[in-house]
């Protein structure tokens, strides 16, 4: 039954000719597979640099809770990109979001409400507070935007100064801290899921993956549509299945010093036994960026708003033609962005267990980077959720590369700056090869 | 019988430019009306007003005998009123059924976009309109212009249009797709639609309308039932702006 189905899949993808079979069975974006390409070249390059150090599972760990930041904040910046926008201003506005949860946490909270410090609640509405407060600016440029009818440039330029210096008001210009301890736990090595749980939230993602795509099969069946040889569909599972568990595997090959572990121990009143061990695990920070990355996928592919932002940045005239409020779309693709930046602002000021002045400062050059590295187009219309975490993943990796390697700062910065050019050029010389954009 | 569609004294300025000047036309079911004038002369803003693209400065839109208030692209759906604009009006990046049914999407019962229902009912109706078309899942600036137009009909056609609105639907098409929409359009008149055509082709217009629209510099010159005019007839009015004098 399926071989008249995938003859006339192959018939129709036969148009490209250029594509190998593979490739076409399997129904992988090549984009996505260059940029995979491009990742593992750069960490297998460091990790001959560095004699091996790249790769280790330690350095992974630490790559993966660096990159959580700027790739939850790329997520957002995707949308903003492709309704044909920009946004300067998501560093300031982290900064803002960070400088009122840390001043909920340490100050307001406990001297308005008078919540005493580490009391269970205070972390969760500073968080609260955060997201609105990071959700409402975000809408107010939105607004400015889209009904006032300023450039997005504009808007978020002056966004920038005036954000940094809000959160500079706000903390009187000092350092905050430390922060709550459950707050804390979003920041990365401070807040890890262990051995166990990892495991179970790895076999978990790879049963949620299996069957989201047994179940897009069964819905192609069930129109008639063409699907894939059962062989490829089992491959591309496997590839899945085998990444999920692999990274898990690699996360929870990080063991914890003993030094620290005996801490713990000695904390809770308790001797470590003989020969105990534990790993790190899963990050509670990449587990947020999971769940990001999966809701702004779902919000991208499968709703109205998705649908709308694309189709407005693809063309905004047809968009309005259609009966599409552009103008509030624009107010919410950037009340989303300040909302993102706002759980950017949890994990960076966690990791560094305070808040600091400089926080999230030349993050938005980070995130429009990622984000357009990952394939976004700056026309519009054009950009993944995946690519965009992918291209903050590759920016970070080679960043702390060259860290690792021992390249000077300047060095650094004009390698990260020339390969956001080439990495751009070689994207649109793709697109007109293969005529896509 | 109330005429299905009667646009009274509209007029819009831009600027300083009075593009359309105190015009009435209306248009009864089952009944094709040809605009046509030269470049500038406020046939599609006209008809852009009636789409809800635009806003009339003044006048007065009845649709089955009673005064209907479009404000919007969305006020028109509301109304039966299906646009095919001049640019087609696709948004480039999205596949057909993404644009067929933009503003309108299938939903699944959790609120989702049903992508398979809207891409087999898409291919349903293109099997109807354009059996060559195959390019479903591809972006439309990957179509042919010919083709981009059968998506573009599609939208007007599909959600059951009681009005429809058809800017230049043959001017980037060959001579086959050019019969394929005047066949179309024929149809879609013995299903009891009421379609305003704007084309430049004053001969198509005389096979196609049964009645013509005349407009020039935003003023409609006069509207006159193709029996009891000829082509030349036509021309001088577009040209002259007058109408023919009567009974030579």
């Amino acid at each position: 039954m399926s071989t008249p189905k995938s003859a006339s899949s192959a018939a129709l993808s036969g148009a490209k000719p250029r594509k190998p079979r593979l490739m076409d069975a399997l129904e992988i974006d090549t984009r996505l597979l260059g940029m995979i390409g491009a990742f593992i070249l750069v960490a297998l390059v460091f990790n001959v640099l560095t004699d091996g150090r790249f790769l280790t599972p330690r350095n992974i760990f630490n790559l993966t809770i660096q990159t959580v930041s700027v790739a939850i904040m790329a997520t957002g910046m995707v949308f903003v990109i492709v309704t044909r926008h920009i946004d300067l201003s998501v560093g300031a506005l982290l900064a803002t979001c960070s400088a009122v949860m840390a001043m909920m946490q340490t100050a307001w909270l406990p001297q308005y409400l008078g919540l005493p410090l580490g009391h269970p609640m205070i972390p969760w509405l500073a968080i609260g507070a955060g997201i609105i407060t990071g959700a409402l600016i975000g809408a107010f440029q939105g607004w400015l935007t889209g009904y006032l009818l300023i450039p997005a440039f504009i808007v978020t330029l002056g966004g920038l100064l005036v954000w940094r210096n809000t959160a500079w008001y706000l903390t009187n210009g000092q350092t905050i801290g430390p922060l709550d301890q459950t707050f804390q736990m979003f920041g990365g090595i401070n807040g890890t899921m262990g051995e166990f749980w990892s495991w179970v939230i790895g076999i978990a993602a790879t049963l949620a993956a299996l069957t989201a795509l047994w179940a897009k099969r069964r819905d192609k069946l069930r129109h008639d549509f063409p699907v894939k040889p059962l062989w490829a569909e089992a491959t591309l599972g496997a590839i899945i299945a085998g990444a999920i568990l692999g990274f898990i595997a690699i996360l929870n090959s990080y063991e914890v010093p003993a030094a620290r572990l005996r801490r713990d121990f000695e904390a809770r009143g308790e001797v470590m036994p003989e020969g105990y061990t534990a790993a790190y695990g899963l990050p509670i920070s990449v587990l947020l960026l999971i769940v990001v990355a999966i809701v702004m996928t779902v919000i991208a592919r499968k709703t109205r708003l998705g649908r709308y932002i694309f189709a407005a940045g693809g063309n905004p005239q047809a968009a309005e033609l259609s009966g599409i409020n552009t103008r509030l779309l624009t107010v919410k693709v950037f009340a989303i962005m300040g909302a993102l930046c706002a759980i950017s602002a949890v994990v960076a000021s966690a990791r560094l267990t305070n808040h600091s002045n400089d926080i999230g400062t030349l993050d938005e050059l980070r995130v429009i980077a990622a984000a357009v590295i990952g394939g976004t187009a700056l026309a519009g219309g054009l950009g993944t959720i995946y690519g965009a975490i992918l291209g903050a993943l590759i920016m970070q990796s080679l960043q702390s590369g060259m860290a690792m390697v021992g390249v000077d700062a300047p060095l650094q910065n004009i390698v990260v700056g020339s390969v956001l050019v080439l990495a751009v050029l070689i994207d649109i010389i793709y697109r007109r090869r293969t005529g896509k954009g | 019988m109330a005429p299905l569609v009667e646009m009274r004294n509209i007029s819009i300025a831009f600027g300083g430019v009075q593009a359309v000047d105190d015009v009435s036309i209306d248009l009864y079911p089952g009944e094709v009306v040809g605009l046509l004038g030269h470049n500038g002369a406020g046939k599609s803003t006209l008809i852009k007003i009636l789409s809800g693209a635009y806003r009339a400065d003044s006048g007065e839109i009845w649709i089955d005998g009673k005064k209907a208030t479009i404000n919007s692209p969305r006020d028109a759906r509301a109304h039966n009123i299906e646009t095919i604009h001049q640019t087609l009006a696709l948004a480039d990046n999205l596949p057909a059924p993404a644009n067929l049914f933009l503003g309108r999407e299938l939903r699944t019962m959790f609120g989702f976009l049903d992508d398979s229902r809207m891409e087999a009912e898409t291919t349903k109706i293109m099997a109807r309109l354009n059996p060559n078309f195959k390019k479903i899942a591809e972006p439309v600036s990957a179509l042919s212009g010919g083709q981009r137009q059968s998506v573009a009909i599609a939208r007007a056609v599909y959600f059951n249009a009681r009005i429809l609105i058809m800017d230049e639907p043959t001017a980037a098409l060959g001579v086959h797709e050019t019969k394929m929409v005047a066949d179309l359009i024929m149809e879609l008149k013995a299903q009891g639609l009421g379609i305003f055509l704007i084309s430049h082709d004053t001969r198509e217009m005389m096979e196609l309308c049964d009645r013509v629209s005349v407009m020039k510099n935003g003023q409609l010159i006069g509207t006159e039932r193709v029996e009891d005019v000829t082509e030349d007839e036509i021309l001088s009015m577009i040209i002259l702006g007058k109408k023919a004098p009567e009974a030579v």
